[in-house]
């Protein structure tokens, strides 16, 4: 490596973290991602400088179809931006199992495949091709093209786990006999069918911590890579990149209250039709009259969205419902649970785009004490974030998860298409709780009407 | 190593807020992975390699260019009422 190609990957991998560290707060965010920029910039020149590279050729036109390819991925509405971001893992993980490859044979060819090359060419095909197809069926299930549900069977765990044992025996005997090289494609597939899987039995309500754990895999192979080309930028940034995965993992677990192998391995919702009741219950409906009068003569109002409002692209019309209820001087206020959403975050983004102030927004753990006072809790679209069987119900799938105590308040308007049970498939009790009141239709449609009565109250008056 | 710590203590102190932002910067940043894919396919020993680097390239690019994208959509958003705010 030229010195200069050392240097400018020194400055990248510094631009990286301090991209990193901008990134906490919204105000120097936007630095965070002129840093982050850079530091790529930086790094993709600082390869092209490479003396072992002779021809650009192929390089300019993958790139270029790169961009082709990437320019519509970045303008998906942001309702899509889960499925985005498996997609991206996938390709991330895609790379870094190509490279991979691609060094192995040549080493093969050169002879020059000592067992420490072996062991990480090994590892970085493995990581990068359970990314790969790991990514690809998260973001199926997120765009809901593959079943939301878990999807299990009986000695589930230990069918994938012989699989991905069998890819690492394999690689290790590689290893130590590396002429073996028709074992290689075994590992690539073993890899691949491993990855689709792991993500197989993991229901729905869990994508927001599998979609942080793959960032952390493509984070991982990133850093395989790195070992395997001795490029030290790669393990840096790699590393970066895993790290934040895991953190993020970590987070939802305990906002689900859940252990991460319960996560990875626990097939969410397999004991649900152990918990279901068959009774009927009766629900109290109301119409958009009915749900805006309450609203103007409500305090305070604490609005839960969910993902449901992101699937009825409600968020401007939520922004149009603030706008009247702040006018009449009613405190409304956004409670947002930490896995409220399809990933960490999504409703915070949502919200940002209708324009919603978020000084606005309250934490699960601020709001909570609160919603005795409150007037009237809104939710719309949310399910399982709300489910007061998280408090009471020892039974249910998602005891002792967090919840935000929308029950508490003093009357619930609950928005919702229909009663099916939400996205990991759980009767929700605060729907024929006796201070619920029932919305039924789409979210948009529904907040639409309550708006159009509040103005039209507004101007009789 | 050194990294990897520095990433735990830096993302623990971003703020809720800016969670799926974050996520997608580091899926931008796992595009260096394209620094990789560059030498494979810049080294052009034989065509099995190269058109793995090239595929690898496209991959890598493809997430580079619409994570920092996106991430910078998303930020923007947050950014705008700040400024109708002051």
């Amino acid at each position: 490596m030229s010195q200069a190609t050392g240097l400018l990957y020194l400055v990248s991998a510094a631009l990286f973290i301090l991209a990193l560290r901008w990134m906490s707060q919204p105000d120097t965010a936007k630095r965070a991602v002129v840093s982050a920029v850079g530091g790529m910039a930086l790094a993709v020149g600082g390869t092209l400088l490479h003396p072992e590279i002779v021809t650009y050729k192929w390089i300019g036109i993958a790139a270029a179809l790169g961009f082709i390819v990437g320019f519509p991925l970045s303008r998906v509405p942001l309702t899509a931006v889960p499925e985005r971001t498996g997609l991206s893992q996938a390709f991330g993980g895609l790379a870094a199992g190509l490279v991979g490859t691609a060094k192995y044979y040549l080493w093969l060819d050169q002879g020059e495949l000592t067992s420490f090359r072996m062991a990480v060419v090994a590892g970085e095909v493995i990581l990068g091709c359970l990314t790969c197809t790991g990514g690809l069926m998260a973001a199926g299930k997120l765009a809901e093209v593959i079943t939301t549900r878990p999807v299990t069977y009986k000695g589930q765990n230990i069918v994938s786990f012989t699989l991905l044992g069998a890819a690492a025996v394999l690689g290790a005997w590689l290893v130590w006999d590396p002429t073996q090289s028709w074992a290689f494609p075994v590992i690539i597939a073993l890899a691949l069918i491993f990855g689709v899987l792991l993500i197989l039995p993991i229901g729905g309500a869990d994508m927001p911590t599998v979609i942080s754990f793959l960032n952390s895999y493509a984070g991982l192979s990133a850093v395989a890579m790195g070992f395997v080309l001795e490029n030290y930028l790669l393990i840096t940034a790699g590393a970066l990149d895993g790290a934040s995965g895991f953190v993020l993992s970590v987070i939802m677990c305990k906002a689900m209250n859940r252990s991460v192998t319960n996560v990875l391995f626990g097939a969410f919702g397999a004991v649900q039709t152990a918990t279901q009741t068959t009774e009927q219950r009766t629900v109290k409906s109301a119409t958009a009259v009915d749900a805006a009068e309450l609203l103007t003569n409500a305090d305070s109002v604490v609005i839960i969205p969910g993902y449901g409002m992101a699937v009825a692209q409600a968020q401007h019309r939520v922004r149009d419902l603030y706008d009247q209820l702040s006018k009449r001087g009613v405190d409304v206020k956004f409670a947002v649970h930490p896995v409220a959403g399809r990933m960490p975050g999504h409703m915070n983004v949502l919200l940002a785009e209708a324009d919603i102030p978020y000084d606005r927004l309250v934490e699960m753990d601020d709001v909570n004490p609160e919603m005795p006072q409150v007037d009237v809790a809104l939710v719309i679209g949310a399910n399982d974030v709300v489910n007061p069987s998280a408090r009471t119900d020892a039974k249910s799938p998602i005891y002792g998860m967090p919840i935000i105590d929308a029950d508490k308040a003093h009357t619930v308007l609950a928005i919702k298409r229909s009663m099916n049970p939400g996205f990991a498939g759980i009767d929700n009790d605060l729907y024929y709780a006796n201070n619920t009141l029932m919305l039924f239709g789409d979210a948009k449609a529904v907040i639409g009407d309550v708006v159009k009565q509040l103005s039209g109250d507004g101007a009789t008056h | 190593m050194l990294a990897a710590f520095l990433g735990l203590d830096i993302i623990r102190r971003v703020s809720r807020l800016l969670h799926t932002p974050l996520m997608a910067l580091t899926n931008a940043i796992s595009s260096i992975a394209v620094v990789g894919a560059i030498i494979i396919a810049g080294e052009a020993h034989d065509t099995l390699s190269t058109w793995l680097g090239a595929a690898a390239v496209f991959a890598s690019t493809t997430n580079l260019v619409s994570g920092y994208l996106i991430t910078d959509r998303m930020l923007r958003m947050f950014k705008r009422r700040e400024i109708k705010k002051s």
